[in-house]
């Protein structure tokens, strides 16, 4: 199997044959790089060239990780104990399958996302080592032991809030996404919006580089935010010709609240704009 | 061979292991990549390095590793498969063609080896086998002296040793300077957890506890929320020569002001004497003394000290050295009297670490901190977290 780019997603060479390395070898593989680069997105579009489901466990910061193998929920077995319900003696009906589990028992091979894994606390990675490294793991309260039919697709994401401990990441293989090049951010607008007129997208390209490299912000623009703007623009009906002015004037950015989330970066460029 | 790559690369400060070594060796023999060295550099760095800012150092070595390679006599050193699909790749029809006129692609490869071994031994920069649509039946690729591009599949706007020749990540390297969400995270590792306070969350765990103590009827347990007990006494060195580390200052400032609860701020000018004071705008009205700073907070607050300690030594040394006013006492003394009350103290220094030697005064504070004095870097924070912590 050999993935690549889609009608829909732009993939460069590198992170393609980071993706097929890590299919063959049946290693998780983390992804790093700034937000909005598509590193979500991947996993997505991972499942859907292989046909696959996808499993998505989002991480938050109260996340643990045995709510990705199992959970038992004590509680509603109290209650139902209270009322007098048969299924209380039972134990495994009070047994929720996490994420993890799922994706071990699945029919065919799926895409396992753990998503943000930065987000849960320092010491989440480590508590997934085993389950991740054997692809297996035990059920206390009913004594079952669940092995994976087949290793799972796992891709990782991680924004880089919290350094990954070291034994966790020598078991995965590892991906920076970089920032496209103007090319390839072309390519990626046209997949997205294909009927774009040529010189709206070369302005806007332009346009949004300049803004990109200006000293300074506090968020720079990525490529999620790029896709916004130019559906806004499309959908202002703005021309190539007012993009090109803006851009020799030096006068204001269109729609730049599309582009620019902070406050502060609005007004930096407003005035680099104003003095140039 | 790639004992060599791997023994240069934990040379250059990326700490590889063996698993991840084996597991290179792994994917090779899987045949995840075939004999394309801007493939084996991906793949390598995938498998190798797990930290954006270890690529740069694992570009040096890359480069190194490459130069290595290149030394030696690669005609003996491919295998013969290599060439044959790197061949079967590259040719055209009109090139397939030619073969058949030249006799079979065992003839060839043999002439092929020949040459690749003829111009090793000449050292020459070999002109004559990088030209392509020549009347060579080589001439689709070529022997790089700088990195060997044996396959060389569509340039897609990138040559082989231009990749990490390149660079591109060199300002991804630990010591180069933060942002404030780098200090962030780097603060993080200075947390301490203490649950202080009213009850108000539920306690889960002592609850189940004890609901099964009573025989099954609820009795909930509360406990009070976790917070970062860490505290910390920040001492900012202002005006000067500091004009220049304004905004790197603001950057860290912002950050711990984010991080932590208990945050003191004071300010001083080059070396702090008797008085400090919390207002730029008020400083020369409301100093506060720094023996009422020093009776104020308790021995676990965190001393943090932010300058470039860059000025007179006598302004650290004598009585009445300070620029501004009379001091009755010299800044080592009052320095001296802060440390002992709070022993887990740092001094944290915008100016370049290599600039340091050009100041004795640099020097002084040193000795005077026993030398607890960081850069202000990604790496400087760090281990200043760690003297600290």
């Amino acid at each position: 199997m050999a993935f690549n780019s889609t009608d829909s997603y732009i993939v460069s060479e590198q992170l393609a044959s980071a993706v097929n390395a890590a299919v063959t070898l049946q290693k998780p593989l983390l992804i790093k790089g700034e937000p909005g680069t598509g590193k979500t997105r991947l996993a997505q579009e991972l499942a859907d060239s292989l046909n696959t489901e996808l499993l998505q466990w989002s991480i938050k910061s109260t996340t643990k990780a045995q709510q990705g193998l199992y959970e038992y929920d004590a509680v509603s077995r109290l209650r139902d104990s209270q009322l007098g319900s048969d299924k209380v003696h039972d134990i495994s009906n009070y047994i929720k399958p996490g994420k993890l589990w799922q994706a071990f028992t699945a029919e065919k091979r799926p895409v396992l996302l753990i998503d943000e894994i930065d987000k849960a606390d320092i010491e989440f990675p480590n508590d997934l080592l085993h389950e991740l490294d054997q692809m297996a793991f035990h059920v206390y309260e009913t004594g079952e032991h669940i092995e994976a039919r087949q290793r799972p697709i796992v891709i990782i994401t991680s924004n880089n809030e919290k350094a990954l401990p070291d034994a966790f990441l020598r078991r995965c293989f590892f991906h920076f996404i970089q920032f496209p090049d103007a090319e390839t951010l072309a390519q990626i607008a046209q997949v997205h919006y294909p009927n774009l007129h040529q010189q709206l997208l070369e302005q806007a390209l332009e346009l949004f580089f300049d803004l990109r490299h200006t000293p300074g912000l506090k968020k720079k623009p990525s490529t999620s935010e790029l896709l916004d703007w130019i559906r806004l623009l499309v959908a202002e009906d703005i021309s190539a010709e007012q993009l090109q002015q803006s851009r020799q004037r030096n006068s204001a950015i269109p729609l730049t609240g599309a582009l620019l989330k902070h406050e502060q970066d609005i007004e930096l460029v407003e005035r680099l704009r104003r003095v140039n | 061979m790639l004992i060599e790559f791997f023994q240069l690369l934990r040379e250059q400060g990326v700490k590889t292991t063996i698993t991840e070594w084996l597991d290179l060796l792994e994917a090779l023999k899987q045949r995840v990549i075939f004999a394309d060295v801007d493939e084996f550099y991906y793949l390598s760095r995938m498998i190798l390095v797990k930290d954006e800012s270890l690529y740069d150092r694992f570009d040096r070595a890359f480069a190194q590793y490459v130069e290595r390679v290149a030394a030696t006599d690669v005609a003996d050193k491919i295998p013969k498969e290599w060439l044959e699909n790197a061949l079967k790749r590259e040719l055209s029809e009109q090139d397939k063609a030619r073969i058949k006129q030249l006799g079979s692609l065992e003839e060839l490869l043999k002439t092929f080896q020949e040459r690749l071994r003829e111009q090793q031994e000449r050292h020459q920069g070999g002109s004559k086998w990088i030209g392509t649509g020549g009347t060579s039946p080589f001439g689709a690729y070529g022997y790089h002296p700088g990195g060997i591009r044996i396959g060389q599949h569509g340039n897609r706007n990138r040559s082989a040793a231009k990749v990490w020749d390149k660079r591109e990540f060199a300002d991804l390297d630990d010591d180069a300077r933060l942002e404030q969400r780098g200090f962030q995270i780097a603060l993080r590792n200075l947390r301490q957890f203490a649950r202080t306070g009213a009850a108000t969350e539920l306690d889960m765990d002592a609850t189940l506890t004890a609901t099964a103590r009573q025989g099954g009827l609820l009795d909930l347990q509360w406990q009070p929320e976790r917070h970062n007990a860490i505290k910390i006494l920040l001492l900012l060195d202002v005006g000067g020569s500091m004009d220049d580390h304004i905004y790197q200052v603001e950057q860290l400032f912002t950050a711990l002001k984010g991080e932590f609860r208990h945050l003191e701020l004071y300010y001083f000018h080059n070396c702090p004497y008797e008085g400090l004071w919390r207002s730029n705008r008020r400083r020369r009205t409301e100093q506060i003394p720094t023996e009422q700073v020093i009776q104020t907070y308790g021995e676990d607050y965190k001393l943090i000290f932010v300058g470039d300690a860059t000025m007179g030594p006598y302004e650290i040394a004598y009585p009445g050295g300070s620029v501004e006013h009379w001091n009755q006492e010299p800044g080592q003394v009052w320095l001296q009297r802060l440390l002992r009350k709070f022993p887990k103290a740092v001094w944290l220094n915008p100016q370049p670490q290599a600039h340091w030697r050009y100041y004795p005064s640099v020097g002084m504070i040193q000795e005077i901190l026993s030398e607890r004095m960081q850069p202000l870097t990604l790496s400087g924070l760090q281990q200043a977290i760690e003297v600290i912590k």
